[in-house]
């Protein structure tokens, strides 16, 4: 009994470690090729192992960094704008809706939750930030379509209703106003969800796309997942781009084409997927941290 | 007189603050605007309806401007589109805005329906959604369980292994697929000609797709799935397994007689509401993932990505709208239909 259940362990471990192999298998591939020497590339395709090592991809991309930090500097700023003020509208939002003896408690959150359930689509969201807004080409258009998630009301006001309202009254005995209450009290006491939904909300516009594939054009308000975007769908994309081709000042039919594509992948994605996994508890937690009903 | 009643309401509190909050408490008179809705004072009672609401109101200002950030964004962001919908029923031409454009009735519809786009992104849609939930919750259950029976030490680099697709953008994930499907040098081909294999052209047939983006789904999920159940199974009573041990209980008997059914109501729960985003589909990874090649519409195709190549590729504003019309709608009944049975079923889980 005892040696097979050894061996039902060894077995899972096994498993796991199979597993783990596939999945971390597919992003040394992407490494490897953005290491390989195009020539290699076309000869072998892609492998593993590059045959002949080559840092031609980095050294191309590096030369000429300006497209590639200005897309970091759109995504930090978009990024950094978009958490800070979707937190603060977050948890306003979510302290009143979590107070049981606020008279709108319930339409309130019946008009926040319902935007969950139904909601008028892309083209008339797209109609009006375009035509009435105005804000094509504009940062705005990237940070506030996802400002304010339902779901992360949700998340918050179940932590929210954890506080005991003998805080809120014993605050208010002593002739504090709501305003007062809310950022003097319920926000330090909600630092651990503050936290959490940070982190969530940092995570969903650091990999935000599709506002941008719909609202920027301009190329000096291309964030990162945009830079990506269109160098996924032509690699040319870079070399048409006549601001990075023309500080290279290099002849074109060397450039390291299929290497170049994945070296900009790993420099745009890699920083961020090594930072995450630190706060990878923090992902799950964000689920549970609040049920949605409270 | 207001002042009055609510100190009376708080006396036994103040009376623990001491005399200095008592102090306090006289001096503030908003304290009673703070007061809640609950008990109205008497001398309300002979006001108006609309004077009462009025009161109430005053009574609730502080924390209405508080939420009113909030309010006010998904009015503009959530609220106006929706009056957008009648674009659907239009049609739309940008010069002569929302109001201006031309009635046209059901005709958007009626080209929808009558093409096969309609049923062809509806099936996709579905197909996928369905087997997305099936291939997923049972991939991820059966890990959890299994990364029960193994040691912490082990199973937290395993967790960490599997969560990382997690963190990539399905941009990103397009690349990881490219570098395997990509027709001339891609990882795929290059090991099937290897084996003197044919070398497929990815891009361009249609046929593995639906194999292909599930795996790819699976590849980025599961490992999110795995640590929701799996902190699941950690929180069931551990009593369960020790009784079950000592009545002699295998292993498996324990998987299928405790960890099951105690999860069952969670994972049905699960089930059902994803059957109310049946009509939401992924738009990044339809779209990434085949690269947008039109090679692949018949069997990648799904709403989302019809309705934002008609809006910004084809250009027909009326026809991704009358799409979206038809998404919304049918999603929204979805969902009520979701919830009731769930309410039915067990009103504890049921959203509303």
């Amino acid at each position: 009994m005892g040696k097979k259940f050894e061996f039902s362990k060894l077995f899972i471990n096994l498993l796991f470690t199979v597993l783990s192999l596939v999945v971390i298998l597919p992003f040394l591939l992407v490494i490897a090729v953005s290491l390989t020497d195009e020539k290699s590339l076309t000869h072998n395709g892609y492998q593993f192992i590059p045959e002949s090592f080559s840092l031609d991809a980095y050294r191309y991309l590096l030369d000429a960094p300006d497209i590639l930090l200005r897309a970091y500097g759109v995504t930090f700023t978009v990024t950094i704008i978009g958490a800070l003020a979707g937190l603060l509208l977050t948890a306003m939002t979510a302290y009143v809706i979590s107070r049981q003896d606020y008279r709108y408690n319930r339409a309130t959150t019946f008009y926040v939750f319902f935007t969950m359930l139904f909601s008028g689509g892309l083209v008339p969201s797209y109609i009006l930030i375009t035509q009435y807004l105005h804000l094509k080409d504009s940062l705005l258009a990237l940070i506030l379509p996802i400002l304010l998630s339902p779901f992360n009301i949700m998340v918050m006001k179940g932590f929210m209703s954890k506080i005991p309202l003998e805080i809120i009254e014993s605050a208010k005995i002593d002739g504090a106003r709501e305003f007062r209450i809310f950022f003097r009290i319920i926000l330090p006491l909600s630092t651990p969800a503050l936290a959490t939904l940070g982190l969530l909300i940092s995570f969903t516009y650091w990999n935000e796309w599709f506002n941008a594939m719909l609202y920027i054009d301009d190329p000096n308000k291309v964030p990162l997942q945009l830079l990506l975007v269109r160098t996924l769908n032509s690699i040319e994309f870079l070399t048409t781009n006549s601001e990075f081709t023309g500080q290279l000042g290099i002849d074109l039919s060397s450039f390291p084409n299929s290497s170049a594509r994945m070296a900009i992948a790993v420099l745009a994605g890699g920083p961020m997927l090594v930072i995450f996994p630190f706060f990878q508890r923090f992902f799950v937690k964000g689920l549970t941290v609040g049920s949605l009903k409270g | 007189m207001l002042v009055v009643q609510s100190l009376g309401h708080r006396q036994t509190a103040a009376a623990k603050e001491g005399k200095e909050g008592a102090l306090v408490m006289l001096n503030k008179v908003p304290l009673a605007e703070q007061r809640a809705s609950s008990g109205a004072p008497p001398g309300t009672r002979r006001r108006t309806w609309i004077g009462r609401e009025l009161h109430h109101f005053k009574n609730n200002r502080e924390l209405f401007l508080l939420s009113l950030p909030g309010l006010l964004y998904k009015l503009i962001f959530a609220y106006i589109p929706m009056i957008g919908l009648i674009i659907a029923f239009k049609n739309y031409r940008y010069d002569l805005g929302i109001f201006g454009s031309k009635w046209v009735g059901l005709d958007n519809f009626r080209y929808l329906f009558t093409t096969d786009t309609a049923w062809r992104i509806t099936r996709n849609t579905v197909l996928y959604n369905t087997a997305y939930i099936v291939v997923g919750t049972s991939a991820a259950l059966l890990l959890a369980i299994l990364m029960n029976e193994i040691k912490a030490k082990w199973s937290k680099f395993y967790q960490t292994a599997l969560f990382l697709p997690h963190f990539l953008s399905w941009v990103l994930v397009g690349y990881v697929a490219y570098a395997f499907l990509n027709h001339s040098d891609g990882f795929i081909n290059r090991t099937l000609e290897s084996f003197g294999l044919n070398p497929v052209s990815w891009y361009q047939d249609a046929g593995p797709w639906p194999v292909i983006l599930i795996l790819v789904q699976l590849w980025k999920v599961v490992g999110f799935n795995t640590l929701i159940y799996f902190a699941g199974i950690i929180g069931i009573n551990s009593e369960y397994y020790e009784a079950a041990r000592i009545d002699g209980a295998t292993k498996r008997q324990m998987a299928f007689k405790i960890t099951i059914p105690l999860m069952a109501p969670i994972i049905i729960i699960m089930l059902i509401l994803s059957i109310g985003n049946m009509f939401r589909g992924d738009f990044g990874l339809h779209y990434f993932i085949p690269n947008n090649s039109g090679f692949l519409y018949g069997s990648t195709d799904i709403i989302d990505t019809y309705v934002y190549r008609a809006l910004r590729e084809v250009g027909n504003v009326s026809m991704s709208a009358a799409t979206g019309f038809y998404q919304s709608v049918v999603g929204l009944v979805l969902v009520l239909t979701a919830n009731g049975i769930v309410r039915k079923v067990d009103p504890d889980n049921s959203l509303w």
